[in-house]
Protein backbone atom coordinates (compact mmCIF):
# COMPACT_ATOMS: atom_id res chain seq x y z
CA UNK A 1 0.00 0.00 0.00
CA UNK A 2 2.85 2.07 0.86
CA UNK A 3 4.84 1.04 -1.75
CA UNK A 4 2.13 1.94 -4.13
CA UNK A 5 1.99 5.52 -2.96
CA UNK A 6 5.38 5.95 -3.12
CA UNK A 7 5.43 4.36 -6.83
CA UNK A 8 2.78 6.55 -7.76
CA UNK A 9 4.95 10.01 -5.70
CA UNK A 10 8.08 8.63 -8.50
CA UNK A 11 5.83 8.57 -11.09
CA UNK A 12 4.38 12.35 -10.75
CA UNK A 13 8.05 13.29 -10.17
CA UNK A 14 9.25 11.39 -13.47
CA UNK A 15 6.33 13.26 -15.10
CA UNK A 16 7.20 16.70 -13.97
CA UNK A 17 11.24 15.43 -15.23
CA UNK A 18 9.46 15.56 -18.91
CA UNK A 19 8.01 18.64 -19.32
CA UNK A 20 11.31 20.49 -17.32
CA UNK A 21 13.86 22.01 -19.78
CA UNK A 22 14.60 24.67 -22.44
CA UNK A 23 12.79 24.32 -25.32
CA UNK A 24 8.77 24.39 -24.63
CA UNK A 25 7.50 20.98 -24.79
CA UNK A 26 3.63 21.26 -22.93
CA UNK A 27 1.67 18.02 -22.40
CA UNK A 28 -0.22 19.85 -24.79
CA UNK A 29 1.95 21.05 -27.43
CA UNK A 30 3.28 17.49 -27.74
CA UNK A 31 -0.06 16.79 -29.35
CA UNK A 32 -0.35 20.10 -31.80
CA UNK A 33 3.40 20.71 -32.24
CA UNK A 34 5.71 18.56 -34.79
CA UNK A 35 8.57 19.74 -33.25
CA UNK A 36 7.76 19.53 -29.85
CA UNK A 37 6.73 16.19 -30.03
CA UNK A 38 10.23 15.43 -31.94
CA UNK A 39 11.94 16.92 -29.11
CA UNK A 40 9.67 14.96 -26.35
CA UNK A 41 10.43 11.45 -28.08
CA UNK A 42 14.03 12.35 -28.52
CA UNK A 43 15.35 13.85 -25.96
CA UNK A 44 12.55 14.00 -22.87
CA UNK A 45 10.93 11.33 -22.73
CA UNK A 46 14.70 8.93 -23.08
CA UNK A 47 16.38 11.34 -20.49
CA UNK A 48 13.70 10.54 -18.09
CA UNK A 49 13.80 6.87 -18.51
CA UNK A 50 17.47 7.28 -18.63
CA UNK A 51 17.26 8.78 -15.08
CA UNK A 52 14.34 5.85 -13.81
CA UNK A 53 16.78 3.08 -15.03
CA UNK A 54 20.18 4.38 -13.67
CA UNK A 55 18.82 5.62 -10.65
CA UNK A 56 16.80 2.25 -9.85
CA UNK A 57 20.02 0.20 -10.92
CA UNK A 58 22.59 1.90 -9.22
CA UNK A 59 20.53 2.12 -5.56
CA UNK A 60 20.29 -1.62 -6.19
CA UNK A 61 23.61 -2.47 -6.98
CA UNK A 62 24.43 -0.34 -3.49
CA UNK A 63 22.23 -2.88 -1.93
CA UNK A 64 23.54 -6.11 -3.00
CA UNK A 65 27.05 -4.77 -2.39
CA UNK A 66 25.99 -4.07 1.49
CA UNK A 67 25.02 -7.68 1.65
CA UNK A 68 27.83 -9.53 -0.22
CA UNK A 69 30.55 -7.56 1.46
CA UNK A 70 28.48 -7.31 4.83
CA UNK A 71 29.31 -3.40 5.17
CA UNK A 72 26.54 -0.72 5.28
CA UNK A 73 29.37 1.76 3.99
CA UNK A 74 30.64 -0.15 0.94
CA UNK A 75 28.78 0.53 -2.67
CA UNK A 76 30.63 0.60 -6.36
CA UNK A 77 32.48 4.26 -6.13
CA UNK A 78 34.09 2.47 -2.43
CA UNK A 79 34.77 -0.24 -3.13
CA UNK A 80 37.25 0.26 -6.45
CA UNK A 81 34.30 -0.98 -8.98
CA UNK A 82 33.26 2.41 -10.72
CA UNK A 83 37.20 3.48 -11.09
CA UNK A 84 37.75 -0.35 -12.74
CA UNK A 85 34.99 0.14 -14.72
CA UNK A 86 36.73 3.00 -16.16
CA UNK A 87 40.03 2.09 -16.39
CA UNK A 88 38.68 -1.17 -19.05
CA UNK A 89 36.71 1.49 -20.55
CA UNK A 90 39.77 3.96 -21.23
CA UNK A 91 41.76 0.70 -22.33
CA UNK A 92 38.79 -0.37 -24.67
CA UNK A 93 38.60 3.22 -26.40
CA UNK A 94 42.31 3.44 -26.88
CA UNK A 95 43.15 -0.05 -28.13
CA UNK A 96 39.51 -1.09 -30.17
CA UNK A 97 37.73 2.91 -30.54
CA UNK A 98 35.50 1.28 -33.28
CA UNK A 99 33.74 -1.10 -31.52
CA UNK A 100 30.17 -0.87 -30.65
CA UNK A 101 28.96 0.87 -26.95
CA UNK A 102 28.02 -3.27 -25.55
CA UNK A 103 31.27 -4.25 -26.41
CA UNK A 104 32.97 -1.73 -24.64
CA UNK A 105 30.32 -1.91 -21.77
CA UNK A 106 31.46 -5.82 -21.48
CA UNK A 107 34.76 -4.91 -21.17
CA UNK A 108 34.40 -2.66 -18.64
CA UNK A 109 32.05 -4.89 -16.33
CA UNK A 110 34.74 -7.42 -16.68
CA UNK A 111 37.67 -4.71 -15.23
CA UNK A 112 34.62 -3.46 -12.83
CA UNK A 113 34.30 -6.92 -11.64
CA UNK A 114 37.96 -8.16 -11.39
CA UNK A 115 38.69 -4.52 -9.48
CA UNK A 116 35.54 -5.80 -6.91
CA UNK A 117 36.99 -9.22 -6.83
CA UNK A 118 40.27 -7.80 -5.58
CA UNK A 119 39.13 -5.78 -2.89
CA UNK A 120 36.88 -8.46 -1.43
CA UNK A 121 40.47 -10.46 -1.32
CA UNK A 122 41.73 -7.33 0.37
CA UNK A 123 39.44 -7.42 2.42
CA UNK A 124 39.82 -10.96 3.51
CA UNK A 125 43.75 -10.74 3.65
CA UNK A 126 43.21 -7.94 5.73
CA UNK A 127 40.15 -8.60 8.25
CA UNK A 128 39.57 -5.35 9.29
CA UNK A 129 37.83 -4.79 13.06
CA UNK A 130 36.29 -1.02 12.53
CA UNK A 131 33.26 -0.96 9.60
CA UNK A 132 34.77 2.65 8.34
CA UNK A 133 37.80 1.40 7.29
CA UNK A 134 36.69 -0.92 4.86
CA UNK A 135 35.31 1.42 2.63
CA UNK A 136 38.49 3.96 3.45
CA UNK A 137 40.00 0.25 2.24
CA UNK A 138 37.98 0.50 -1.34
CA UNK A 139 38.19 4.06 -1.70
CA UNK A 140 42.27 3.77 -1.57
CA UNK A 141 42.01 0.70 -4.02
CA UNK A 142 39.86 2.84 -6.23
CA UNK A 143 42.17 6.04 -6.11
CA UNK A 144 45.17 3.54 -7.06
CA UNK A 145 42.97 2.47 -9.97
CA UNK A 146 41.74 6.06 -11.13
CA UNK A 147 45.65 7.28 -11.23
CA UNK A 148 46.33 4.78 -13.28
CA UNK A 149 43.29 5.40 -15.43
CA UNK A 150 44.15 9.48 -15.50
CA UNK A 151 47.74 8.84 -16.28
CA UNK A 152 47.13 7.11 -19.38
CA UNK A 153 44.11 9.34 -20.54
CA UNK A 154 46.77 11.79 -20.38
CA UNK A 155 49.09 9.87 -22.04
CA UNK A 156 46.19 9.08 -24.60
CA UNK A 157 44.95 12.49 -24.74
CA UNK A 158 41.15 11.10 -23.36
CA UNK A 159 41.25 13.44 -20.67
CA UNK A 160 37.95 14.60 -22.20
CA UNK A 161 36.22 11.42 -22.10
CA UNK A 162 37.32 10.16 -18.75
CA UNK A 163 35.80 13.49 -17.61
CA UNK A 164 32.87 12.60 -18.90
CA UNK A 165 32.76 8.95 -17.20
CA UNK A 166 33.58 9.79 -13.85
CA UNK A 167 30.68 13.17 -14.13
CA UNK A 168 27.41 11.55 -14.23
CA UNK A 169 25.88 14.00 -16.28
CA UNK A 170 22.30 13.12 -17.78
CA UNK A 171 22.36 16.25 -20.17
CA UNK A 172 23.35 14.14 -23.38
CA UNK A 173 21.38 11.70 -23.21
CA UNK A 174 19.22 11.28 -26.60
CA UNK A 175 17.21 8.84 -28.41
CA UNK A 176 19.90 5.83 -29.23
CA UNK A 177 22.21 6.68 -26.33
CA UNK A 178 20.87 5.10 -23.62
CA UNK A 179 19.32 1.60 -24.39
CA UNK A 180 21.82 -0.17 -22.59
CA UNK A 181 20.80 0.89 -19.02
CA UNK A 182 17.75 -1.26 -19.72
CA UNK A 183 20.31 -4.24 -18.95
CA UNK A 184 20.26 -2.22 -15.08
CA UNK A 185 17.00 -2.08 -15.13
CA UNK A 186 16.56 -6.38 -16.08
CA UNK A 187 19.85 -6.74 -12.98
CA UNK A 188 17.78 -4.83 -10.96
CA UNK A 189 14.89 -7.45 -11.28
CA UNK A 190 17.12 -10.06 -11.53
CA UNK A 191 18.37 -8.90 -7.93
CA UNK A 192 15.02 -9.02 -6.67
CA UNK A 193 14.10 -12.69 -8.11
CA UNK A 194 17.26 -13.84 -6.10
CA UNK A 195 16.39 -11.47 -2.89
CA UNK A 196 16.08 -14.64 -0.54
CA UNK A 197 19.85 -15.80 -1.84
CA UNK A 198 21.52 -12.61 -1.32
CA UNK A 199 19.77 -12.17 2.20
CA UNK A 200 21.31 -14.66 3.38
CA UNK A 201 24.80 -14.73 1.89
CA UNK A 202 24.61 -11.33 3.96
CA UNK A 203 23.84 -13.12 7.61
CA UNK A 204 27.85 -14.21 6.31
CA UNK A 205 29.17 -17.66 5.18
CA UNK A 206 28.58 -20.03 8.16
CA UNK A 207 24.61 -18.93 7.74
CA UNK A 208 24.73 -19.77 4.34
CA UNK A 209 26.35 -22.70 4.46
CA UNK A 210 24.24 -24.12 7.38
CA UNK A 211 20.70 -23.56 5.46
CA UNK A 212 22.38 -25.05 2.41
CA UNK A 213 22.87 -22.74 0.38
CA UNK A 214 25.80 -22.23 -2.24
CA UNK A 215 27.81 -19.12 -0.49
CA UNK A 216 30.37 -18.94 -3.22
CA UNK A 217 27.91 -19.00 -6.29
CA UNK A 218 25.33 -16.11 -4.22
CA UNK A 219 28.80 -14.08 -3.66
CA UNK A 220 29.79 -14.17 -7.26
CA UNK A 221 25.82 -13.68 -8.41
CA UNK A 222 25.98 -10.46 -5.91
CA UNK A 223 29.16 -9.54 -7.69
CA UNK A 224 28.10 -9.90 -11.20
CA UNK A 225 25.04 -7.64 -10.79
CA UNK A 226 27.53 -4.71 -9.39
CA UNK A 227 29.63 -4.67 -12.00
CA UNK A 228 27.19 -5.49 -14.97
CA UNK A 229 24.95 -2.76 -13.32
CA UNK A 230 28.35 0.30 -12.60
CA UNK A 231 29.75 -0.47 -16.06
CA UNK A 232 26.25 -0.11 -17.57
CA UNK A 233 25.90 3.09 -16.17
CA UNK A 234 29.18 4.23 -16.80
CA UNK A 235 29.27 3.72 -20.05
CA UNK A 236 25.74 5.38 -20.43
CA UNK A 237 25.46 8.64 -18.21
CA UNK A 238 28.75 8.48 -16.04
CA UNK A 239 29.41 7.75 -13.01
CA UNK A 240 26.79 8.84 -10.19
CA UNK A 241 28.28 8.46 -6.34
CA UNK A 242 26.61 8.17 -3.36
CA UNK A 243 23.36 6.99 -4.75
CA UNK A 244 24.01 3.31 -4.02
CA UNK A 245 25.06 3.82 -0.64
CA UNK A 246 22.55 6.09 0.47
CA UNK A 247 19.13 5.31 -0.84
CA UNK A 248 19.81 1.71 0.66
CA UNK A 249 20.72 3.10 3.98
CA UNK A 250 17.40 5.17 4.19
CA UNK A 251 15.42 2.23 3.02
CA UNK A 252 17.15 0.27 5.80
CA UNK A 253 16.89 2.32 8.56
CA UNK A 254 12.62 2.00 7.87
CA UNK A 255 12.08 -1.33 6.56
CA UNK A 256 15.77 -3.38 7.13
CA UNK A 257 17.30 -5.37 5.17
CA UNK A 258 15.22 -8.18 3.84
CA UNK A 259 15.58 -7.83 0.25
CA UNK A 260 12.45 -9.46 -0.29
CA UNK A 261 10.72 -5.84 1.18
CA UNK A 262 13.56 -3.65 0.62
CA UNK A 263 14.55 -3.89 -3.16
CA UNK A 264 11.27 -2.71 -4.52
CA UNK A 265 11.97 0.27 -2.06
CA UNK A 266 15.40 0.60 -2.93
CA UNK A 267 14.30 0.91 -6.67
CA UNK A 268 11.65 3.42 -6.20
CA UNK A 269 13.49 5.52 -3.69
CA UNK A 270 16.54 5.28 -6.04
CA UNK A 271 14.58 6.94 -9.20
CA UNK A 272 13.24 9.22 -7.23
CA UNK A 273 16.38 10.60 -5.78
CA UNK A 274 17.62 10.52 -9.29
CA UNK A 275 14.82 12.36 -10.98
CA UNK A 276 14.80 15.13 -7.91
CA UNK A 277 18.69 15.69 -8.32
CA UNK A 278 18.30 16.02 -12.05
CA UNK A 279 15.22 18.40 -11.69
CA UNK A 280 17.55 20.69 -9.12
CA UNK A 281 20.32 20.54 -11.22
CA UNK A 282 18.15 21.26 -14.10
CA UNK A 283 16.02 24.43 -12.64
CA UNK A 284 18.70 25.99 -9.82
CA UNK A 285 20.68 27.81 -12.94
CA UNK A 286 18.13 27.98 -15.52
CA UNK A 287 18.72 28.03 -18.42
CA UNK A 288 21.92 26.11 -17.75
CA UNK A 289 22.51 22.62 -16.49
CA UNK A 290 24.42 21.46 -13.73
CA UNK A 291 25.72 18.10 -13.81
CA UNK A 292 23.77 15.60 -11.83
CA UNK A 293 26.82 13.88 -10.45
CA UNK A 294 27.61 17.19 -8.58
CA UNK A 295 23.85 17.40 -7.31
CA UNK A 296 24.44 14.84 -6.40
CA UNK A 297 27.78 14.67 -4.61
CA UNK A 298 26.44 17.55 -2.64
CA UNK A 299 22.83 16.13 -1.56
CA UNK A 300 24.70 12.95 -0.91
CA UNK A 301 27.89 13.85 0.95
CA UNK A 302 25.74 15.49 3.94
CA UNK A 303 23.71 12.86 3.81
CA UNK A 304 26.41 10.38 4.00
CA UNK A 305 27.64 12.22 6.98
CA UNK A 306 24.80 12.17 8.71
CA UNK A 307 24.52 8.46 8.33
CA UNK A 308 28.13 8.07 9.76
CA UNK A 309 27.16 10.75 12.70
CA UNK A 310 23.70 8.44 13.72
CA UNK A 311 25.69 5.27 13.16
CA UNK A 312 28.06 6.53 16.08
CA UNK A 313 24.94 7.10 17.69
CA UNK A 314 23.26 3.92 17.47
CA UNK A 315 27.46 1.94 17.54
CA UNK A 316 25.76 -0.72 15.24
CA UNK A 317 27.58 -2.12 12.42
CA UNK B 1 23.55 -41.82 15.17
CA UNK B 2 26.64 -39.70 14.67
CA UNK B 3 29.56 -41.78 13.79
CA UNK B 4 33.11 -39.70 13.98
CA UNK B 5 36.15 -41.49 13.00
CA UNK B 6 39.66 -40.50 13.46
CA UNK B 7 38.86 -36.19 13.18
CA UNK B 8 42.22 -34.26 12.62
CA UNK B 9 42.21 -30.46 12.17
CA UNK B 10 45.82 -28.36 12.88
CA UNK B 11 46.42 -24.67 12.68
CA UNK B 12 49.81 -24.66 11.53
CA UNK B 13 51.33 -27.22 13.33
CA UNK B 14 49.21 -27.33 16.05
CA UNK B 15 46.65 -29.77 16.51
CA UNK B 16 43.45 -28.35 17.52
CA UNK B 17 41.25 -31.44 17.03
CA UNK B 18 43.57 -34.86 17.17
CA UNK B 19 42.24 -38.00 16.19
CA UNK B 20 38.81 -37.55 17.63
CA UNK B 21 36.80 -41.18 17.37
CA UNK B 22 33.32 -40.95 18.35
CA UNK B 23 29.58 -42.38 18.36
CA UNK B 24 26.82 -39.86 19.29
CA UNK B 25 23.57 -42.24 19.25
CA UNK B 26 20.26 -40.73 18.12
CA UNK B 27 17.59 -39.13 19.79
CA UNK B 28 18.94 -36.89 23.20
CA UNK B 29 21.20 -35.02 24.39
CA UNK B 30 25.12 -35.00 24.11
CA UNK B 31 26.89 -32.28 25.71
CA UNK B 32 30.99 -31.33 24.68
CA UNK B 33 32.47 -29.92 27.81
CA UNK B 34 36.13 -28.56 28.34
CA UNK B 35 37.89 -25.85 29.05
CA UNK B 36 38.89 -22.93 26.56
CA UNK B 37 41.08 -23.72 23.68
CA UNK B 38 40.20 -27.64 23.84
CA UNK B 39 38.90 -27.85 20.61
CA UNK B 40 34.86 -28.21 21.14
CA UNK B 41 34.03 -25.32 18.43
CA UNK B 42 36.08 -26.45 15.97
CA UNK B 43 34.67 -30.30 16.32
CA UNK B 44 31.01 -28.75 16.05
CA UNK B 45 32.25 -26.97 12.88
CA UNK B 46 33.60 -29.85 11.10
CA UNK B 47 30.70 -31.86 12.06
CA UNK B 48 28.06 -29.16 10.09
CA UNK B 49 30.72 -29.05 7.31
CA UNK B 50 31.38 -25.46 8.36
CA UNK B 51 35.09 -26.36 8.42
CA UNK B 52 37.24 -28.85 6.63
CA UNK B 53 39.24 -31.29 8.49
CA UNK B 54 42.87 -32.52 7.67
CA UNK B 55 41.50 -35.92 7.48
CA UNK B 56 39.05 -37.89 9.10
CA UNK B 57 35.09 -38.42 8.39
CA UNK B 58 31.89 -37.66 9.97
CA UNK B 59 29.07 -40.03 9.35
CA UNK B 60 25.55 -38.59 10.49
CA UNK B 61 22.83 -41.88 9.68
CA UNK B 62 24.89 -42.83 6.58
CA UNK B 63 25.34 -39.64 5.31
CA UNK B 64 28.85 -38.58 5.20
CA UNK B 65 28.86 -34.24 6.08
CA UNK B 66 31.54 -33.44 3.48
CA UNK B 67 30.01 -35.36 0.28
CA UNK B 68 26.14 -34.79 1.02
CA UNK B 69 24.74 -32.56 -1.12
CA UNK B 70 24.43 -29.21 0.72
CA UNK B 71 20.53 -28.30 0.64
CA UNK B 72 20.32 -31.97 1.75
CA UNK B 73 22.01 -32.03 4.74
CA UNK B 74 20.74 -29.04 5.45
CA UNK B 75 17.41 -30.68 5.92
CA UNK B 76 18.99 -33.15 8.53
CA UNK B 77 21.69 -31.49 10.51
CA UNK B 78 21.48 -27.42 11.60
CA UNK B 79 24.02 -25.17 13.41
CA UNK B 80 24.27 -22.25 15.97
CA UNK B 81 27.76 -21.24 16.08
CA UNK B 82 29.48 -19.60 19.19
CA UNK B 83 29.54 -16.58 17.42
CA UNK B 84 27.08 -14.97 15.50
CA UNK B 85 27.09 -11.45 14.15
CA UNK B 86 24.86 -10.38 11.65
CA UNK B 87 25.38 -6.92 10.18
CA UNK B 88 22.13 -6.56 8.15
CA UNK B 89 19.14 -5.07 9.77
CA UNK B 90 16.75 -7.90 9.74
CA UNK B 91 13.61 -8.43 12.34
CA UNK B 92 13.42 -11.34 14.72
CA UNK B 93 10.40 -13.37 12.59
CA UNK B 94 12.45 -12.54 9.11
CA UNK B 95 15.57 -14.31 10.78
CA UNK B 96 13.40 -17.47 12.21
CA UNK B 97 12.17 -17.61 9.10
CA UNK B 98 15.10 -18.27 7.06
CA UNK B 99 15.17 -21.01 8.79
CA UNK B 100 12.43 -22.88 6.73
CA UNK B 101 15.00 -21.88 3.66
CA UNK B 102 16.30 -25.37 3.47
CA UNK B 103 12.85 -26.52 3.08
CA UNK B 104 10.90 -24.09 1.22
CA UNK B 105 13.59 -22.29 -0.75
CA UNK B 106 11.80 -18.70 0.15
CA UNK B 107 7.98 -19.31 -0.87
CA UNK B 108 6.61 -20.02 2.17
CA UNK B 109 3.80 -22.70 2.49
CA UNK B 110 1.02 -22.37 5.90
CA UNK B 111 3.08 -24.87 7.28
CA UNK B 112 6.58 -23.19 7.34
CA UNK B 113 4.16 -20.28 8.68
CA UNK B 114 3.48 -22.38 11.54
CA UNK B 115 6.67 -23.66 12.05
CA UNK B 116 7.52 -20.18 12.54
CA UNK B 117 5.09 -19.04 14.76
CA UNK B 118 6.14 -21.69 16.89
CA UNK B 119 9.47 -21.23 17.04
CA UNK B 120 8.71 -17.77 18.02
CA UNK B 121 6.74 -19.01 20.92
CA UNK B 122 8.70 -21.64 22.19
CA UNK B 123 11.74 -18.96 22.74
CA UNK B 124 9.21 -16.37 24.22
CA UNK B 125 10.07 -14.31 21.53
CA UNK B 126 6.31 -13.17 20.53
CA UNK B 127 6.84 -9.42 21.26
CA UNK B 128 10.33 -9.21 20.14
CA UNK B 129 9.06 -11.15 17.00
CA UNK B 130 8.99 -7.30 14.48
CA UNK B 131 12.11 -5.93 16.45
CA UNK B 132 14.93 -6.05 14.30
CA UNK B 133 17.90 -7.32 15.36
CA UNK B 134 20.03 -4.50 16.52
CA UNK B 135 17.23 -3.58 18.55
CA UNK B 136 17.79 -6.54 21.14
CA UNK B 137 20.27 -7.20 24.26
CA UNK B 138 22.40 -10.05 23.85
CA UNK B 139 20.13 -12.89 25.75
CA UNK B 140 17.19 -12.00 23.24
CA UNK B 141 19.58 -12.13 19.96
CA UNK B 142 20.76 -15.81 21.55
CA UNK B 143 17.39 -16.96 21.55
CA UNK B 144 16.88 -15.41 17.98
CA UNK B 145 19.17 -17.51 16.89
CA UNK B 146 18.23 -20.67 18.24
CA UNK B 147 14.76 -20.20 17.14
CA UNK B 148 15.85 -19.66 13.66
CA UNK B 149 18.02 -22.74 14.07
CA UNK B 150 14.87 -24.88 15.44
CA UNK B 151 12.57 -23.94 12.68
CA UNK B 152 14.95 -25.08 10.49
CA UNK B 153 13.67 -28.81 11.92
CA UNK B 154 16.56 -31.33 11.39
CA UNK B 155 16.68 -34.39 13.36
CA UNK B 156 20.17 -33.43 14.28
CA UNK B 157 20.84 -30.28 15.73
CA UNK B 158 24.46 -28.74 16.85
CA UNK B 159 24.35 -25.98 19.23
CA UNK B 160 27.86 -24.02 20.29
CA UNK B 161 27.02 -22.74 24.07
CA UNK B 162 23.65 -22.14 23.67
CA UNK B 163 23.53 -20.32 26.98
CA UNK B 164 25.70 -17.92 26.12
CA UNK B 165 23.93 -14.57 27.72
CA UNK B 166 20.81 -15.70 28.88
CA UNK B 167 19.82 -15.11 32.39
CA UNK B 168 18.84 -18.10 34.78
CA UNK B 169 15.02 -18.34 33.90
CA UNK B 170 15.88 -18.96 30.01
CA UNK B 171 18.89 -21.09 30.21
CA UNK B 172 16.89 -23.12 32.08
CA UNK B 173 13.84 -22.79 29.90
CA UNK B 174 16.41 -23.52 26.89
CA UNK B 175 17.37 -26.64 28.46
CA UNK B 176 13.84 -27.71 29.43
CA UNK B 177 13.02 -26.86 25.45
CA UNK B 178 16.00 -29.11 24.30
CA UNK B 179 15.05 -31.88 26.82
CA UNK B 180 11.85 -31.59 25.39
CA UNK B 181 12.24 -31.60 21.74
CA UNK B 182 14.62 -35.12 22.25
CA UNK B 183 11.79 -36.70 24.32
CA UNK B 184 9.13 -36.21 22.56
CA UNK B 185 10.35 -35.07 19.42
CA UNK B 186 13.48 -37.74 19.11
CA UNK B 187 15.91 -34.96 17.99
CA UNK B 188 19.93 -35.63 18.59
CA UNK B 189 20.90 -32.74 20.13
CA UNK B 190 24.36 -31.83 20.73
CA UNK B 191 25.44 -28.89 22.78
CA UNK B 192 28.94 -27.12 23.45
CA UNK B 193 28.12 -26.10 27.52
CA UNK B 194 30.21 -23.87 29.99
CA UNK B 195 28.32 -24.88 33.06
CA UNK B 196 29.08 -28.25 33.61
CA UNK B 197 25.64 -28.49 35.58
CA UNK B 198 23.39 -27.53 33.39
CA UNK B 199 25.35 -30.43 31.49
CA UNK B 200 24.42 -32.96 34.32
CA UNK B 201 21.30 -32.11 34.62
CA UNK B 202 19.56 -32.50 31.31
CA UNK B 203 22.48 -34.78 29.37
CA UNK B 204 22.06 -37.99 27.88
CA UNK B 205 25.50 -38.42 27.32
CA UNK B 206 28.84 -36.11 28.36
CA UNK B 207 31.94 -35.75 26.32
CA UNK B 208 35.01 -34.07 28.12
CA UNK B 209 37.67 -32.87 25.58
CA UNK B 210 41.20 -31.89 26.33
CA UNK B 211 43.69 -30.53 24.48
CA UNK B 212 42.28 -31.57 21.24
CA UNK B 213 41.33 -34.81 22.71
CA UNK B 214 38.08 -36.82 23.68
CA UNK B 215 39.51 -37.56 27.13
CA UNK B 216 35.67 -39.13 28.60
CA UNK B 217 32.91 -40.48 27.15
CA UNK B 218 29.74 -41.65 28.68
CA UNK B 219 26.56 -40.65 31.14
CA UNK B 220 26.63 -37.90 33.81
CA UNK B 221 27.39 -40.08 36.28
CA UNK B 222 30.52 -41.59 35.10
CA UNK B 223 31.79 -37.80 33.94
CA UNK B 224 30.32 -35.74 36.85
CA UNK B 225 33.00 -37.15 39.89
CA UNK B 226 35.57 -35.43 41.70
CA UNK B 227 38.78 -37.18 40.34
CA UNK B 228 37.11 -37.42 36.46
CA UNK B 229 36.43 -33.67 36.28
CA UNK B 230 39.46 -32.20 38.65
CA UNK B 231 41.42 -33.81 35.71
CA UNK B 232 39.83 -32.31 32.84
CA UNK B 233 39.53 -28.28 34.47
CA UNK B 234 43.06 -29.16 36.44
CA UNK B 235 41.52 -27.79 39.46
CA UNK B 236 40.01 -29.48 42.58
CA UNK B 237 36.33 -29.94 41.80
CA UNK B 238 33.85 -31.39 44.86
CA UNK B 239 30.20 -32.81 43.67
CA UNK B 240 27.86 -33.46 45.72
CA UNK B 241 24.34 -35.86 45.04
CA UNK B 242 21.24 -32.88 44.95
CA UNK B 243 18.13 -34.31 43.98
CA UNK B 244 19.15 -37.89 42.68
CA UNK B 245 21.48 -35.24 40.05
CA UNK B 246 25.39 -34.77 40.87
CA UNK B 247 26.26 -31.02 41.06
CA UNK B 248 29.82 -29.77 40.50
CA UNK B 249 30.98 -27.21 42.66
CA UNK B 250 33.72 -25.36 41.97
CA UNK B 251 33.38 -21.93 43.09
CA UNK B 252 35.91 -21.92 46.35
N1 LIG C 1 41.77 -19.50 12.89
C1 LIG C 1 42.58 -20.04 13.84
N2 LIG C 1 43.91 -19.99 13.70
C2 LIG C 1 44.72 -20.53 14.64
N3 LIG C 1 44.28 -21.15 15.73
C3 LIG C 1 42.96 -21.24 15.93
C4 LIG C 1 42.03 -20.68 15.00
N4 LIG C 1 40.77 -20.92 15.44
C5 LIG C 1 40.93 -21.58 16.61
N5 LIG C 1 42.23 -21.77 16.90
C6 LIG C 1 42.77 -22.47 18.08
O1 LIG C 1 42.20 -23.75 18.13
C7 LIG C 1 42.02 -24.15 19.46
C8 LIG C 1 40.62 -24.72 19.62
O2 LIG C 1 39.67 -23.69 19.48
P1 LIG C 1 38.12 -23.94 19.74
O3 LIG C 1 37.70 -25.12 18.98
O4 LIG C 1 37.42 -22.67 19.47
O5 LIG C 1 38.13 -24.24 21.32
P2 LIG C 1 36.91 -24.34 22.33
O6 LIG C 1 35.63 -24.14 21.58
O7 LIG C 1 37.03 -25.68 22.95
O8 LIG C 1 37.14 -23.27 23.36
C9 LIG C 1 42.30 -22.95 20.34
O9 LIG C 1 43.54 -23.14 20.97
C10 LIG C 1 42.34 -21.81 19.38
O10 LIG C 1 43.29 -20.87 19.80
MG1 LIG D 1 34.21 -22.66 21.69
Amino acid sequence: MKLTLAALATLAVAVLSLFVGVSDVTPASILNDDRAAQVFLASRLPRTLALVLAGTSMAVAGLVMQMIVRNRFVEPSTAGTTESAGLGLLIVTIFAPGWPLMAKMAVAAVFALAGTALFLRILRMVPLRDVLLVPLVGIMLGGIIGAVTTFFAYRFELLGSLNAWTMGDFSGVLRGRYELLWIGGVLAVLAYLAADRLTVAGMGRDFTVNLGMNYRAAVVLGLVIVALVSAVVLVSVGAIPFLGLIVPNIVSMAIGDNMRRSVPWVAITGAAFVLVCDIIGRTLRYPYEIPISMVVGVVGAAMFLMLLLRSRDHARA
Amino acid sequence: MIVIEGLRKAYGSTPVVDGVSLRIPASGITSIIGPNGAGKSTLLSIMARLMEADGGTVIVDELDVTRTKTDLLARRLSILRQENHISSRLTVRDLVGFGRYPHSKGRLTPEDAGHIDRAIDYLHLGDLADRFLDELSGGQRQRAHIAMVLCQDTDYVLLDEPLNNLDMRHARGMMQLLRRAADELGKTIVLVMHDINFASWYSDGIVAMKAGRVVHHGAPDAIIRPEVLSAIYDMPIAVQDVAGKRIALYYE
